[in-house]
């Protein structure tokens, strides 16, 4: 059974799987404890466990940003929507709040009402995405800074804190946050006819349209929804430094969470999406920023190495790559038979 | 045969794709100055003969020679070179470019290293002039209607030395007068020695304009006739490889109209693109709308499923007057459309046979009451057998289908929602003879069923074997309504005339 035969899953599922595979075991190469993973005071401590709590907030913005790009759009706002909603939560915590209920939904609030302008403007005015968040995407660190009066705010707040630094069920809590999300909107997307129509919108719009799918108000959960991801993104980072720092709080994430997706093989251009693959192109992102790490290459390199690697994986998906590949074998072929 | 007269000659082409012999030992013959039709249904070989020729693939036995040189283009830059240009269907062309800057890309003429753009404009003014064309050569190509821009197309692909000229369905998206001259252009060519290769599926366009006929059936060579001594009957027994029997069905007359239930009744509505006007359909009944291209056909569609807006006038659905303010609403009521464009409004490319199929009923039900996955699958198999939709897979994207199956496949969407109501516009475009005949009888059959059908077309031919009322459309309004056995080619002609 050859390449072709599988099913289209399948196929798609493979190259980031394997990318991921490969990666992983050159970390085992490099460092064999790698994959240990030890228990001390119930917390589960090691590499893998680092990777993924690393990798959480890419994550998270990769789950809102597979939806957005489902439909055929981009989020280029979701780095300054992170900011937003870090400030928005510190700046209830110095005000005096101490709810969490209050904290969280503050920051969570904010997210959602950015995805919303950008979801209007993108649904309901026909705006191009790219240009729609690049809005937010400049703005958004403004607003931040306004919200946290030009000032890096910290704070302390246990609670909210555990967002950050908590650990659950031996478990860092931003996996934990990664892994309600992913299975939230999974199953939203699939256990309801939601994610066919994202697709739908993504694949067609015109068509969605004639069927009369509300593609303008698919459009605007989507972002709505990415908005939402931001934000949990943005409460995690400031947690996790027991502050707000307006500047640099998710900066230049939203490429992270864009070449994620595009690991997992999602169209830029719209139609199907696997959110639980750009998970994993979350995590390659994250294992290779590690692996060049642990292989003590000097830091100068690691900016070009990532590169390296990620046009790599991108090939191996790519169809006209493949076609190439074949194409050179069948010519190569004959004349070994010669 | 004169051998001397041959311009371009296929012998014994093969080409095998993973699984498919797509050509099996295929022979070809095109002559100086002749238009040469190249026939067959979907997937008989015509495009991949086609793509051979010009060097999109790379055949796998045969010999091609043009004018008594062997040649194998390894793309269709080598094969321009040599002398054979091709015009597509969807012109080829850079639609943001102006209309000289196509007629000349990759061959500007320069001064001075630069792009002589005076010299370019004059020139290709020039050239349009001996297809009597008399435009704005610096507007942007979109500007113009398809019909120009496949004459940009064919001028940029003659004045590049063609020797060869391939046309591939180029009048599928063209309307009666514009045929005309297309056609004009093609003879003129063809006496100043070009050959022309012309593939279509109107077959009455094939008399119109074609000298000889080659016949392809499942990858291999029918035979080669002359279009004067093939009738059209043997012509599609060749290509189906058997007789075609055409139905014929009982029409539901003025009377008996009045007796059934209305379903949809038009009452002097009227929308920004279209005049007020009186149309109405019952159940069981088939009423075609026949007109030109742009006389108002799709726009009445359009009207009845709520894509426009109702401007003055009612619209009516089972006696209840209806204002849709979105399409769901019309779904909702038991409506369906398939649209005059598959490709950009019908079909979701990248989806699956069964996601394209259950789209609509899911709509219908709202996105809350996902359609079990096996309730799914077993509806998607149930229509493809019933349409005798040609895949191996319900799984495989739409796309990887003809245009005959995702027609059916649409039609599948809609029979899937259960509507009372279907409005079909241009059904049977660019579709092969074989699924034709079927998408007719299917028609036939959902109207036996009960079901009301509005079906727009500008095959008068087919108007009459199905409609048992024809609504003619000239300049955005109604201008007559032809019933029972008055309907024939001659009436709605006349009608459509304005006599």
């Amino acid at each position: 059974m050859g390449y072709k035969d599988l099913s289209p899953l399948v196929r798609r599922s493979i190259w980031p799987l394997l990318g991921l595979a490969v990666l992983l075991l050159a970390n085992v190469l490099i460092a064999p404890e790698f994959f240990s993973v030890e228990i001390k005071d119930g917390r589960l401590y090691g590499s893998l466990i680092d990777v993924m709590n690393r990798a959480a907030p890419v994550a998270l913005l990769a789950i809102g940003m597979t939806l957005v790009i489902a439909t055929g759009g981009i989020d280029l706002s979701v780095g300054s929507v992170m900011a937003i909603a870090g400030a928005v939560s510190a700046g209830l915590i110095v005000s005096g709040v101490d709810n969490i209920a209050l904290v969280v939904g503050g920051g969570l609030l904010a997210g959602v009402a950015a995805g919303f302008v950008n979801g209007f403007l993108v649904g309901y005015f026909g705006i191009q995405p790219i240009v729609a968040t690049l809005i937010l995407m400049v703005a958004g660190r403004g607003i931040a800074q306004l919200i946290n009066s030009g000032q890096i705010v910290t704070f302390h707040h246990d609670a909210f804190e555990f967002l950050g630094v908590g650990y659950f069920f031996g478990l860092p809590f931003p996996i934990v946050l990664v892994v309600i999300a992913f299975v939230l909107v999974q199953l939203l997307m699939r256990r309801t006819a939601l994610g066919m129509f994202v697709e739908g919108v993504g694949a067609n719009a015109s068509a969605s349209h004639h069927i009369g799918i509300n593609d303008k108000l698919i459009k605007l959960m989507v972002y709505c929804v990415s908005g939402l991801c931001a934000a949990l993104a943005g409460m995690i980072a400031a947690a996790d430094i027991g502050g707000s720092d307006a500047n640099n709080a998710g900066l230049w994430l939203e490429l992270d969470a864009i070449l994620a997706v595009v690991i997992g093989g999602a169209s830029l251009m719209g139609g199907r999406f696997s959110v639980f693959l750009s998970i994993i192109g979350a995590l390659i992102i994250q294992t290779l920023t590690i692996t060049i790490i642990l292989s003590g290459v000097p830091p100068k390199f690691n900016l070009l190495i990532k590169a390296a690697a990620i046009v790599i994986i991108l090939l191996l998906q790519s169809p006209e790559f493949h076609r190439q590949v074949a194409r050179l074998k069948k010519k190569r072929g004959p004349k070994h038979a010669s | 045969m004169t051998t001397d007269n041959t311009l371009l000659a296929l012998r014994g082409v093969d080409k095998v794709f993973p699984g498919v012999k797509a050509l099996n030992g295929v022979d070809f013959t095109l002559r100086k100055g002749e238009i040469h039709a190249l026939l067959g249904e979907n997937g008989a070989g015509k495009s991949t003969l086609i793509k051979v020729m010009t060097g999109v693939y790379r055949r796998d036995g045969g010999q091609i020679v043009l004018a008594d040189d062997e040649i194998s283009p390894a793309n269709t830059g080598e094969a321009q070179n040599l002398g054979i240009s091709t015009v597509y269907q969807e012109v080829n062309l850079l639609p943001n470019l102006s209309v000289a800057q196509n007629l000349y890309l990759g061959r500007e003429p320069m001064r001075f290293g630069l792009i002589h753009w005076r010299k370019m404009n004059r020139d290709a003014r020039e050239l349009l002039a001996g297809y009597d064309l008399d435009i704005d050569v610096t507007a942007p190509l979109t500007t113009y209607s398809v019909a120009i821009q496949q004459l940009i197309a064919i001028a940029r692909g003659v004045a590049m030395s063609a020797k060869v000229l391939i046309l591939d369905e180029p009048t599928a998206s063209l309307d009666a007068d514009e045929v005309a001259s297309l056609f004009n252009i093609m003879r003129e060519l063809r006496d100043k020695g070009i050959g022309i290769v012309f593939v279509t599926h109107f077959l009455d366009q094939v008399y119109a304009v074609c000298d000889r006929i080659t016949i392809l059936r499942n990858g291999t060579l029918v035979g080669e006739y002359d279009a004067a001594t093939l009738t059209q009957q043997q012509l599609v027994s060749h290509m189906l490889g058997k007789e075609l029997e055409k139905a014929v069905h009982e029409k539901v007359d003025h009377a008996e109209e009045q007796n059934r239930e209305k379903l949809l009744e038009v009452h002097s509505a009227s929308s920004d693109v279209l005049q007020p006007l009186n149309v109405s359909v019952c159940a069981g009944q088939v009423v075609g709308l026949a007109g030109l291209l742009g006389s108002g056909r799709t726009e009445l569609c359009r009207l009845v499923f709520g894509l426009d807006a109702v401007k003055e006038g009612e619209v009516k659905l089972s006696g209840n007057p209806i204002k849709f303010t979105n399409t769901r609403q019309a779904v909702l009521a038991g409506m369906g459309l398939c649209p005059e464009d598959r490709k950009r409004d019908g079909i979701f490319g990248p989806m699956s046979i069964r996601e394209n199929m259950i789209m609509a009923l899911q709509n219908k039900r709202g996105w809350w009451r996902y359609i079990p996955m096996k309730k799914q699958r077993e509806l998607a198999e149930h229509y493809v057998k019933a349409l005798r939709i040609a895949t191996s897979d319900i799984e495989k994207p739409i796309n990887q289908l003809s245009g005959g199956n995702q027609q059916k496949v649409i039609l599948a969407r809609w029979l899937a929602s259960e509507p009372h109501l279907l409005l079909l516009d241009e059904p049977t475009r660019g579709i092969d003879v074989g699924a034709h005949a079927e998408i007719i009888q299917l028609i036939r059959k959902l109207c036996e069923d009960g079901l009301g059908l509005l079906v727009a077309s500008s095959e008068l031919e087919e108007l009459v074997e199905f409609a048992d009322k024809v609504v003619v459309m000239r300049d955005r309004r109604k201008v007559a309504e032809v019933s029972g056995s008055d309907i024939s080619q001659q009436n709605i002609m006349q009608a459509i005339a304005g006599q």
